[in-house]
Formats: C-alpha cells, structure tokens, sequence
C-alpha cells in the first residue's frame, strides 16, 4: 500500500510538473504561502465527516432539531479547524539552516531556522524518514539529523512540513527544497601506519625534547629520579620534574598526497583524514599537500575543518 | 496526492494527560444518558470507567483480551435481557455507551482516543433523541468540549497549560462557529417525510385518544412538542373560543370515558352564527381523528363527518396533514334529542360514587327544573369550593370523582370534565365529555397559531333544551389562566408559598419565556417554518431549491470570510515610516509638502520655520524620528508608540 502510494507519487511528479513546481531548488529564506500550503483531510476527518453526514441525516430524518444544531456546530467546529490548520502554515518562515559538521557515514545536525509573527502549534518536519515536532514562536532553532553517505557536498533533500493543527482532521503540508548543501567530510579509516616523518625530523625531535626544560610539574611518585630539575627544586618547596610530553613538544606533521602513492584515492584521502584525526587529537601542529592545494602549518579546531572540507571536496 | 506519504512512526502511548479528557468526554456522554439507562448500566459503566481511569494510573497497560470479550458478551446479554433486543433507539444507545466504555478499555493509542472520541460526539448527539430541551442541548454542547480537547491533546505541542486553559480553546472554536452553525441550521432543507421508519418512536409518543384516562393526559400535558398548527383567513378567534375538538366520550365505567364507535346522535342541522375559515397543519398523530375548531360546517377532502361534530381521515394521519375547514363559532344544534341519545348522556355506571349522586339530588331539589341555575351552582362550586388546579393530583380511589370534589379537590382538566359531566348527569342534564386542544401559542411572525400536545384539554357539553349542545369548560372556573394564557400558566398553584412568589416566580417566567423561545425557534423550527422563512421579505414559499441556493449562497460567504481570516496577515514595514508618512500628510495639508530628495531632517526644519508657533512640537518629533531611525537597529515598542502618538495629536496650525 504504501509502496504503491509511494509509486503514484513518483509518477504523478514526473507526468505532472505543473503540480510539482516546488520541486525546483529554492534560495532562502523560504516563507509559507497560500500558493504553496496544500490541505487535505486526513483519514480521521474523511471518517469523521462521514459520521457528521450520518448524524446530518439522522437528525433531519427523526426531525430533531436540536440535534441538527449540535451536528451543524460539529461540522462548522470542523470547517474552521480546516482554517487554523492552513493559519499554522501560512507565514511561517525558514529563515535560513546551519548544518554542523559529520563524517561521512555520521549523521549531520541541520539546524532550521523558524521565525513566525504568531504562535505555531504542532508543526511537524519530515526529513529523511523521520518527523520532528515543534512550536514556533518569534524565533526557533529545530535541529534534525540527516544521514550520510558519502563525503562532499550533500545537497538538502526535500522535506515536508506540516501540521494537523488543532483536531487532527486536516493535514496542512507544504514541501521545501532549499537551494543548500552541507558538506560531509570524509570517514577516516579505522587502522593504519602513522605518516611517516623524515629522518632528520626525528633528529630534531630528540634535540627538541633535550632543549625543552621549561615546563615543570611537580613531583608524582613512580617519576624518573633523572628528571627531576633539581636545581629548580631548591629554590622551591617541593621536587620538580621536567616534564617531556607538552604539546609544544610535539612535533609537527607534514601530511602529504603525495607519499600515499599506490593507493586509490579515497583510501589515500581516508588515511589522510585519520591522520588529521589524530594529529589534531595528539595537539599537533600539521600540514596538509593536497594536488591542488597547500595547507600551511596550523593547529585547532578551524584548521582540522579546513583541512576535512579540503579532503572532502577533492574530486 | 503527495501528501499521503506515510511514515513508520513508533506506537506512541497516549499521554495521561489525553485519557483524562477522553474519560472526561466518557463520564459526560453517560451523564446526559444515564435519564433513560436503566440504573445497573449507569452504575456498571460509571465503575468500569472509574476503574479503568485508576488502573491506568496505576498499573497502566492494556486490559487483557480474555477480559474484554467477556465484557463485551455480558454486556450484549444484559442489554438483550433488559430491553428485548439490541436495536432501535433506546437497547441501541444503551449498547453504544457500553462499547465506548468498553473502547476506552482498550485506548492506549493517540488513533484509539481519536475514535473513541468521535464516537462520544456521536452519542453525544444521540442524547438529544430522548430529549432535546434547552437545558439538555446546553448540556450536550458542553460535551463536545472534551471531546475536542482530547483531539487537541492528541497533536505534538509542547506548551503544557492546566486542565481549564486546555478546555478554553476548543470553547473559542465552538463560539467563532456559531455564525456558521445558525445559518447552515436555519437553512438545512428539512425532511418533509422522514426517510425511515420512525413510527415505532412516534406511535409510542402520548396523543389525545379515543380513551380519557388519566395517566394519558399527565404524559400529553407535558409534552411540549407541536401537535398542529393553524393558520386563520382574517382575525383569530379570541383567546377563550379557541377550542379545538377532537374526540367525544359518551360511555363512563366509574374510572375511564371512552367514545361510541357508532355515534348515538342522528346528524341535525347546524344552525350556525358566525363561521370562520382556517387553515390546519397537522403534525402526525398516527390516528384517524381530524382536530377542528369548535363546530366544523363540513368535512374535509378524505375524510368524514360524523354526528356532532367529529371529523375523521379516511386513513391515520402518518406525515403532516394540511386541511382546510370553515366552522361555526356560535351555532345552535340539535335544539331537540331523541330519546335514546338523551338515555346515553344521562347513563352512568351504578355503584359508584354515592356522594356526588347526593350532592346531585340535592342541587335538582334546591334549583328545581332550571338546568341553568343548576350549571352556575356547580361551576360556582369549583371556583370557590377550594379547588386547585395541579399536574400532580393525589391518586383517586374507587369513587373517583367523590374522591375528588370531597376530597382531594386538586386535579387538571380531565378530572374537572369528568367530574362535572358525572354530576350533570346525575343531575339529570343530558353532558357528555370533549377531548381536544384548547389555546395555543399564537406566533406574530408566521401569523399562526400553534398548539401543542401540552395544550390538549377535555371539557364537558351538556344538553339544555332549546339551546342544543353547549360547551362548559369547569376548568376555567378554577384556573381562567388555563383558558386564557394557555396549559403552562394554569400549571402553577396560586397559593404560592413565601419562596414561591415573587422573585422566584418571576424567574420562572422568564426562564419559560426562554424555554418556550428555545422551543419556538430551534425545536419547532420545522418544514413549514422554513417555507415561511423569507414571508417578511415577500417570497411566501421558499421551496427546497431556493433553500438550497440560500444555503449555497451563504455558505461561500462564510467561505470568503473564513478565507481573508486565513489569508490575512498583519501589514509589514516600517511603522515609524508609517507614522512619518501621515505627518508629512498632515503638514503637506497645511502646504509644507516634502521634496522629492528632501531629508527627514531638511523637511522637518523647513516646517519649523514654517511654522514657528509649533516650533516645540515639530522640534521634539523630528528628533524622535531621527532616534527611531537611526539611533538603534530595533526601535524600542515604546519609543514607536510615542512618536506614533506625537504624530496623531499633532495638528498644524496654519499662522496667518
């Protein structure tokens, strides 16, 4: 049944394009309008509409009057419904998305941005295969998850919003198909080697660890008596330790494309981007070779990014 | 189209929140039942909703099925043991309230709550056939509000609010469709024939028939639905001529008047005064018998006359029966009596009330031969005699009519008509008792006059020689309001107690003059009163077409109105350049209008010099402007309101 509605669907946007206009990409901000809120009873109003004829009928056959009235009440009660489901809609505005930031494979946060002058009840989002429900007043962050697949550009898919808003007997919808993309980064594999670091690169890791003797702890129990800075010590109260494992200590990596030879190049870009994992993890200082682009030295939060959307948008 | 793509949504348990409204929706379904349910039902859903409510709190979960078929099987077996069957519509409304107990049992479901309360808005509905007063629609219409509230609850929203503010929306919903409601009431084509059988309810309705006794009148007298409805060429009769007669009972058996078969009278001539010409529409009656007015000078298409007076359809009046009839007001008939009629109004049965015949030869020796003087004793006698008129008389015994004029001396109509036609008799004055309908509401708009079944009323002919049959009404005697207000003022007793008078008594009224609007305008509002919807605008007739295209008509209006509700939305832009717009407006009145590439602040400057008596006004809004615009990105709410208050209260004044 619902393969089958879903096929209906599929061929009614192909044969049918006048129908399916919204499914062109739209820039945003997006804002609800009547042209593109459609309304529809739900299968509760189609029965409950039905139950209100039976009792239209019923009342006019037994010439109960009263009972006319109260019918006619439920079926106004109905019809305005059918407004407040569409006044949920209209107006309501996306004023833009953030996506955050997934591996491929992750699923991704997309925050929408919501704004309405009035209070929205009840508003539901269906993207990818889930349904979020929220209220929207001034403005509101709804956060979603998207699954992934693949790194690169992952465009917006469509999604539905809609509400049946106050009884449940209408389905206001409205689909949505912003002009937007999030970009996925590339999964990093799970094991591999280490870059490999040029010899005289370990040279000037030994002489940078011998230089280094400006960072003291104090004394913890099971500490090398060779490293306690003694000198250092007298002049306090306590024992001193050099300490060898400061991040400034580390040593920075040159992570390079070109040293991946022989392999395809997602395995080369899955290794690199385990590598960026773990420098940026180990507090390194890295640079990254790309065949197109060079990425300086750097280290933190924003430099892992630049060098993970450099990755994930390599062709 | 494409929105009924469906997703696989986890089972979503009903919040406590929505089982309390829909057992809420549950309790007010069987409050406005538990009048006709039989009492061990009321008693018996009322516990298995207690229970199931406290069993949710508490141990929430499903009943088990092997719980709920017993249930079910008890329930159909209790009913068919109690009523005979399950269908028609008291066994079925009783089985209805069971299975929607029954359903709440079972609701643990957003999908489950949403049937079950739109069953409950169902019966809900299905109450107001046992009864639809005011009161009761009023009670039933406060239903629906958990019932929508329960749907309401049901969507995702996250603003929680207490139980009242809950209710409060749904109460808006039912207010703003009350428009809609009237007009699609109003103009709904009514049914001129029902469209099933309904008779099985109707027939078992009270109506006058060929037997007086006196449980019939107390159920007839107070059914206010209509019985017919009259409409008169030229003016109406007066209020105390607006007898209707119906049946006549000739044969009394000490507790019941019953009619003759075969009329005992031989037709005689009417010699009749003045007549009148009126039209009849008659609600059905599931009878043959033709009410008329007073004396009826023939019979009408399908139907016979019989001896003194008495008119019947060829078949019984099943649907509304129109017929048109001339009668005569003041008439004399049957100036002589033939000897066996004469024995027939003057039998009555042996052995029974022995202080009446007493009271009877005692009257005949006082007034010797004048059958009059002895009438206006008798009549004299119920109006001072400490007679009262009540709905509620005490039972009477063996002696019925002893009973009452020595006894109890309260009773209505039928007892007063009894008892005087026994007295006749046994004073030796041919009588006989008459059924019909006396009074009637007299409606200014349709210009008609409607009875009601609660205006049946049984009055006594005797016979006086010379003058034929002449009416004698003995209630009138007792309560003239009877006559001349109608069957609901004769109903209070006039020796109101303290808390009775008064204040109490005016509310009565008022609430009457409610109720009978309610009855007037929503109960009674039939076929015919929709046909005559449009009378003061000149159409006579509406017929169902019209009423179609009214309703039609009306309906697209509602339709555009409800739609600029949707669609409308609040102006944007800029108020403060809103406000701007206007005092240039007012001053470009005044011949300061602004240039084209003028700046706020050139243009208020100019309209300084200007005009220098307003040189503090202008100052201060031209700096409020400029603060507005440019001071901050989001002008302060109150900032906005001051300059647009500057703007409204400035008027410039022009120096000569």
């Amino acid at each position: 049944m619902r393969d089958q509605l879903q096929r209906i669907q599929q061929w009614a946007e192909r044969r049918l394009p006048a129908l399916t206009r919204h499914r062109r990409l739209e820039e945003l901000p997006i804002e609800l309008h009547r042209r593109r809120v459609y309304i529809l009873p739900t299968g509760f109003g189609v029965a409950f509409t039905l139950l209100l004829l039976v009792m239209l009928i019923g009342s006019l056959n037994y010439s109960n009057n009263a009972a006319l009235l109260l019918t006619c009440m439920l079926g106004s009660a109905t019809a305005i419904s059918m407004l407040v489901a569409f006044r949920t809609l209209n107006g309501l505005r996306v004023r833009g998305l953030r996506a955050g930031h997934a591996t491929a494979g992750q699923p991704i946060d997309v925050t929408f941005d919501f704004e309405a002058t009035r209070l929205r009840q009840a508003v539901r989002l269906d993207i990818a295969d889930g349904t979020r429900a929220f209220d929207v007043q001034g403005r509101t962050d709804v956060t979603v998850s998207i699954p992934t697949e693949r790194r690169g550009w992952l465009s917006m898919p469509r999604f539905c919003i809609w509400t049946t808003w106050p009884l449940g007997l209408f389905r206001a919808w409205s689909w949505m198909h912003p002009h937007y993309a999030v970009l996925v980064w590339p999964r990093p594999e799970l094991s591999g080697p280490a870059p490999t670091l040029p010899v005289e690169d370990h040279r000037r890791q030994r002489l940078h660890r011998g230089e280094d003797l400006a960072a003291l702890r104090d004394y913890r129990s099971g500490d090398s008596m060779r490293h306690v800075a003694w000198k250092a010590s007298a002049r306090h109260e306590s024992l001193l330790v050099k300490d060898y494992e400061q991040p400034e200590a580390r040593q920075e990596w040159r992570l390079d494309w070109r040293q991946l030879r022989g392999m395809d190049n997602e395995a080369r870009i899955a290794r690199l981007a385990r590598w960026l994992g773990e420098a940026q993890s180990q507090g390194r200082q890295w640079s990254l070779w790309l065949p197109n682009e060079v990425i300086e030295l750097g280290d933190g939060p924003a430099h892992y990014a630049r060098c993970m959307s450099a990755l994930a948008l390599l062709p | 189209m494409i929105g009924f793509r469906r997703h696989r949504r986890a089972p979503v348990r009903l919040s406590d929140r929505s089982f309390g409204l829909l057992c809420l929706t549950t309790a007010f379904v069987l409050a406005v039942h538990a009048a006709h349910l039989p009492l061990w039902l009321t008693a018996a859903l009322t516990a298995a909703l207690a229970l199931r409510w406290w069993q949710r709190q508490h141990r929430p979960g499903r009943i088990p099925g092997w719980l709920k078929v017993p249930a079910l099987l008890l329930l159909v077996a209790a009913i068919i043991l109690d009523y005979g069957n399950v269908f028609g519509r008291d066994p079925g409304s009783a089985l209805a309230c069971g299975l929607l107990v029954l359903k709440l049992t079972e609701s643990e479901g957003p999908r489950d709550a949403r049937v079950a309360a739109a069953f409950a808005c169902f019966l809900l509905m299905a109450a107001l056939l046992f009864g639809q007063g005011l009161i009761a629609t009023l009670v039933v219409a406060l239903g629906l509000l958990p019932a929508l509230t329960t749907w309401r609850s049901l969507e995702p929203t996250q603003i929680p609010v207490n139980l009242p503010r809950q209710l409060l929306p749904a109460l808006v919903l039912l207010v703003t469709s009350l428009p809609l409601t009237l007009t699609a009431f109003v103009l709904v084509p009514r049914l001129n024939s029902p469209l099933w059988g309904t008779s099985t309810q109707q027939a078992a309705k009270t109506g006058l028939s060929d037997q007086m006794s006196p449980s019939d009148f107390t159920e007839l007298l107070t059914d206010d639905s209509a019985a017919m409805r009259v409409s008169f060429d030229g003016t109406p009769p007066p209020k105390n001529q607006r007898y209707f007669r119906a049946y006549l009972m000739w044969d009394y058996n000490g507790k019941d008047w019953t009619r003759r078969n075969d009329s005992p009278s031989v037709p005689a001539a009417i010699e009749a005064g003045s007549t009148i010409d009126y039209h009849i529409s008659l609600e059905p009656t599931h009878q043959h018998v033709l009410p008329t007015l007073d004396m009826p000078l023939h019979a009408p298409a399908q139907s016979q006359m019989h001896a003194d007076g008495e008119v019947f359809a060829d078949k019984s009046v099943d649907e509304v029966l129109d017929y048109t009839l001339r009668s005569a007001l003041r008439y004399r008939y049957q100036a002589t009596l033939e000897p066996a009629t004469r024995m027939l109004a003057l039998q009555l049965p042996s052995d029974f009330d022995p202080r009446t015949h007493a009271l009877a030869a005692q009257l005949r020796q006082r007034y010797g031969s004048d059958n009059g003087a002895i009438i206006r004793a008798v009549l004299q006698m119920f109006h001072d005699g400490g007679f009262s008129y009540t709905l509620l008389p005490a039972p009477l015994g063996h002696d019925a009519v002893d009973d009452f004029l020595f006894n109890t001396r309260e009773g209505f109509c039928e007892h007063y008509a009894s008892s005087f036609t026994v007295l006749m008799r046994a004073a030796g004055i041919p009588a006989r008792v008459v059924t019909g309908y006396q009074g009637g509401f007299w409606n200014n708009v349709g210009q008609y006059l409607l009875v009601r079944n609660s205006d049946a009323h049984a009055w006594s002919e005797v016979w006086l020689d010379g003058r034929g049959w002449v009416r004698v009404d003995p209630t009138a005697e007792v309560r003239p309001q009877r006559i001349n207000l109608g069957a609901d003022a004769a109903g209070s007793n006039p020796l109101l107690p303290w808390y009775e008078s008064g204040l109490w008594e005016s509310m009565r009224n008022h609430w009457d003059i409610v109720n009978r609007w309610w009855n007037e305008g929503v109960i009674g509002f039939d076929a015919l009163r929709q046909r005559g919807l449009l009378t003061p605008f000149g159409i006579r007739e509406l017929d169902t077409g019209t009423l179609e295209k009214l309703l039609a008509i009306s309906m697209a209006v509602f339709g555009v109105a409800g739609l600029s509700w949707a669609l409308w939305r609040r102006p944007e832009g800029d108020p403060a350049l809103a406000a701007m717009r206007a005092l240039e407006r007012k001053l470009a009145h005044a011949g300061i209008a602004r240039g084209r590439s003028e700046g706020p602040q050139n243009y208020l400057r100019r309209a300084i010099r200007a005009l220098p008596a307003q040189r503090a006004e202008l100052d201060q809004l031209m700096r409020c402007y400029i603060d507005l615009r440019y001071a901050t990105v989001v002008p302060s709410p109150e900032s906005l309101r001051t300059f647009r208050r500057a703007v409204r209260n400035f008027q410039p004044r022009r120096v000569v």
